[in-house]
């Protein structure tokens, strides 16, 4: 696998405003990373300069092999931008804002009408396709504009919110669409607020905060960092006063009640069979063992905080 | 390399949405329609009219008039339709998706320029067809060729003025509203240029008209210059609300004036602005002073052409005139030849034309250069032509010359930084950085330099130069 994102120190200043300071991260082929962070962090500015958008103050990146300053229209090329507010030319047909777009891209127009009937159709936009995109509602807005954004086939993606203002079916379709984008070996960033969603799509997380990256990495990773030790909850079906003093022996306990008890390993493969043989000899009738769940909010708001 | 068929991907979009415009369509097919045939109507009213007092030539020098206004009206949506298409999208935030194609910050420009073009003009030449063909039909009158080929380019020539002065102002601009307030600097400069040209039509002095279309060809050079400077990615996307922050801007330009970048951060002095920064300004000025200079030195040169040309009637000064007898003229008509008087009137000058530098990009104080000196030349080559040495023509300018005119040129050459700043493509984002810091090097300049040097010069034009020429001519008294 090749990596197909990559930033270096990546900088923009507004004046004497720091939008963006001294990113670096890599993007492997068939890649989704989530790109989280508070209002203003800096999460649009990252995509605007990687896309060639926006030329950075400092620093390098290259995306598709191309280096986003000098060889911009390349990288303009290779990318599909889904922008923050995906506001379309409201007195034309999808049709023909698809067939502008793609004229613009270059795509050929055998490909162009195959690409806009199979996107459309994948999203559900193919019967009002000659409807004025005025006359559409916002998720079908934000919808239409991801066609647009992946109607060259680029091989990078760069979304903006790309489920925000949609309703939970066409959420549900948007999220399947990046996922194929991934057997595609298509590589993505997703700017979301959208915890689970990023939870769910994504590869690796990271959080931008005042224009830093101040965490990367897989959600297990993060969560390692900024959680802790995964926390394992012991249900017992009887209670037992032991249980605790017991599992205290293998791991750290965190909670503990009657019939239940609630301990942190670093190791759980090795530790929970101990445990469950251990209570077991003791005469211990289990009625589950099992990894209390850590959401990405959980993580998150540690990491902002 | 530049890709037509994305710029043409482009018009033909932009196109397609003009005309889905109503707002732009109703009154462009009533101007192209109708208002051709209402022109044609009063055309031949107004004949009717003056046929009743003997007054023909009025009729004549009306149709001509008419048919540039015809052509007008329809080219005044070209400014509707680029504001539309540059601020527009920019409003609705349709714009980023198009920045994000491949197409280059200059194929952008120039799809949306001549997209805001095409409407108007094809609007605007068919309604001057109408006009001629009523016209004719109904008159007989065919306006001669070279006419109608001049209105033709200078209609054209006005849609450019006004696309390309709209580009500027969008891009100055984040809504259609703030736009259409800032369009007054196309519309009443151009009100007014059309105003003259009536004058000139009504006077039927047509070669004016080449000189109208010469002279808006270069407004829109120097508009395009300055909008391809502004229309970049950096600019569309970074530009915010419009707030004017006075406050902001007296500290960048007291930040520019007390620590001139380049000056190693160090504080403003007397001291080190004569010894160090009035360096590091000459260098910055180099380009500037070599083109006040040549524009001087044209000047001069055209002076004495038109005064070979144009001699002073033998009337005024027979052959062998005898300057001598000038020392017996009354000069009382002139001003006093004090040292306060000349200072200030020379200051006032260099001060004004300076300020006006601001709205007419450098063509102000530069035109000053040229006058002066081609005023230097002329009376220098009369002079020559009455038989005098031009030697003693010198004593009357070198003495003050050698302080006034460096002075002079410096102070324009500043000047002129400042008006050229907005068309300088180098600037794009820093515009306001840099126009303060050129103001704050004029100032500088203006105070420090030209001040000493134009009193120096007023005292010796006052007090040295009259001695000097009374002793050269061997006047007395």
């Amino acid at each position: 696998m090749g990596i197909v994102v990559e930033a270096e120190g990546l900088t923009k200043r507004f004046n004497s405003l720091t939008a963006v300071e001294g990113i670096t991260f890599q993007l492997q082929e068939g890649e989704i990373l989530a790109l989280l962070g508070p209002n203003g962090a800096g999460k649009t500015t990252t995509v605007r300069m990687l896309a060639s958008v926006l030329a950075p103050t400092a620093g390098t990146a290259r995306v598709a092999g191309y280096d986003v300053v000098k060889q911009a229209r390349e990288v303009r090329r290779s990318v599909g931008l889904l922008t923050e507010f995906p506001a379309l030319y409201l007195r034309m047909t999808a049709d023909e804002y698809l067939d502008f777009f793609g004229k613009l891209y270059g795509v050929p127009k055998g490909k162009l009408e195959e690409r806009k009937t199979a996107l459309l159709e994948q999203f559900g936009l193919a019967r009002d396709r000659k409807r004025q995109i005025g006359e559409y509602s916002k998720g079908m807005r934000q919808k239409l504009a991801l066609v647009r954004a992946m109607l060259h086939d680029p091989l990078v993606l760069f979304l903006d919110e790309p489920t925000s203002a949609m309703d939970p079916q066409s959420a549900k379709t948007v999220r399947e669409a990046i996922m194929e984008l991934r057997k595609e070996k298509r590589t993505a960033l997703i700017c979301t607020h959208n915890l689970s969603e990023a939870q769910t799509l994504a590869d690796r997380i990271a959080v931008i905060n005042r224009g830093r990256i101040v965490a990367i990495g897989t959600m297990e990773e993060l969560r390692r960092r900024y959680i802790g030790a995964p926390l394992m909850e012991l249900k017992l079906a009887r209670p037992m006063d032991e249980a605790a003093s017991l599992v205290q022996r293998f791991a750290v306990v965190e909670e503990k009640g009657r019939d239940f008890v609630r301990y942190r390993t670093d190791n759980p493969a090795e530790v929970n069979p101990l445990v469950v043989k251990a209570l077991t000899e003791m005469g211990a009738e289990i009625v589950y063992l099992q990894e209390v769940p850590v959401t990405l909010e959980e993580v998150y708001l540690r990491i902002v905080a | 390399m530049i890709s037509l068929s994305g710029i043409s991907t482009l018009v033909s979009k932009e196109l397609k949405d003009s005309l889905r415009d109503w707002r732009i369509i109703t009154p462009i097919a009533i101007l192209t329609l109708f208002f051709p045939w209402l022109m044609d109507i009063t055309a031949q009213l107004a004949r009717d009219f003056v046929a009743r007092y003997g007054a023909f030539l009025i009729a004549e020098r009306m149709y001509p008039f008419l048919l540039m206004v015809v052509g007008f009206f329809p080219i005044t949506f070209s400014l509707v339709i680029a504001l539309e298409s540059f601020v527009g999208e920019k409003e609705r935030l349709t714009l980023e998706p198009l920045l994000a194609s491949p197409l280059s910050d200059l194929e952008l420009f120039l799809g949306k320029f001549l997209a805001s073009l095409i409407l108007p003009c094809t609007a605007s030449f068919l309604g001057i067809t109408i006009y001629v063909a009523g016209l004719y039909f109904s008159t007989g009158y065919f306006p001669p060729p070279t006419l109608l080929t001049q209105i033709l380019i200078l209609t054209f020539c006005e849609a450019l003025v006004m696309v390309a002065g709209a580009v500027v102002v969008s891009n100055n601009a984040t809504s259609v509203r703030a736009a259409n307030l800032l369009a007054s600097f196309i519309i009443v400069p151009m009100a007014l240029a059309i105003q003259g040209i009536s004058i000139a039509m009504f006077w039927a002095n047509y070669n004016i008209l080449w000189l109208a279309v010469a002279g808006m060809l270069t407004v829109t050079v120097l508009l395009m210059r300055m909008g391809l400077a502004l229309f970049n990615r950096e600019h569309l996307l970074t530009t915010q609300l419009e707030k004017f922050d006075l406050k902001g801007w007296g500290e960048a330009f007291l930040s520019s004036f007390l620590r001139r970048p380049g000056n190693k951060g160090k504080p403003f002095s007397l001291a080190n602005f004569y010894r160090e920064e009035l360096r590091l300004i000459l260098a910055d000025l180099k380009l500037p002073i070599a083109f006040v200079g040549l524009m001087a030195l044209a000047g001069l040169i055209g002076g004495l052409i038109f005064a070979l040309a144009n001699p002073y009637p033998e009337l005024v000064f027979p052959e062998n005139f005898d300057l001598n007898k000038l020392k017996h003229v009354s000069w009382e008509f002139l001003p006093p030849l004090q040292t306060h008087a000349i200072f200030f009137h020379n200051l006032r000058a260099l001060t004004l034309s300076s300020l006006l530098s601001l709205i007419t990009i450098g063509v102000m104080p530069s035109l000053v250069a040229v006058l002066n000196m081609g005023l230097v030349g002329f009376v220098g080559g009369e002079i020559a032509i009455l038989g005098q040495k031009p030697l003693l023509f010198a004593a009357f300018v070198l003495p003050h010359g050698i302080f006034e005119i460096p002075a002079a040129i410096l102070t324009i050459a500043a000047a002129l930084k400042i008006g050229a700043v907005p068309i300088s493509p180098g600037v794009k984002d820093r515009l306001r950085d840099t126009f303060l810091l050129s103001l704050a090097d004029w100032l500088k300049v203006l105070l420090f330099v030209t001040l000493p040097l134009l009193l120096v010069a007023a005292f010796i034009e006052a007090n040295v130069t009259p001695i000097l020429v009374s002793w050269l001519y061997g006047w007395e008294g």
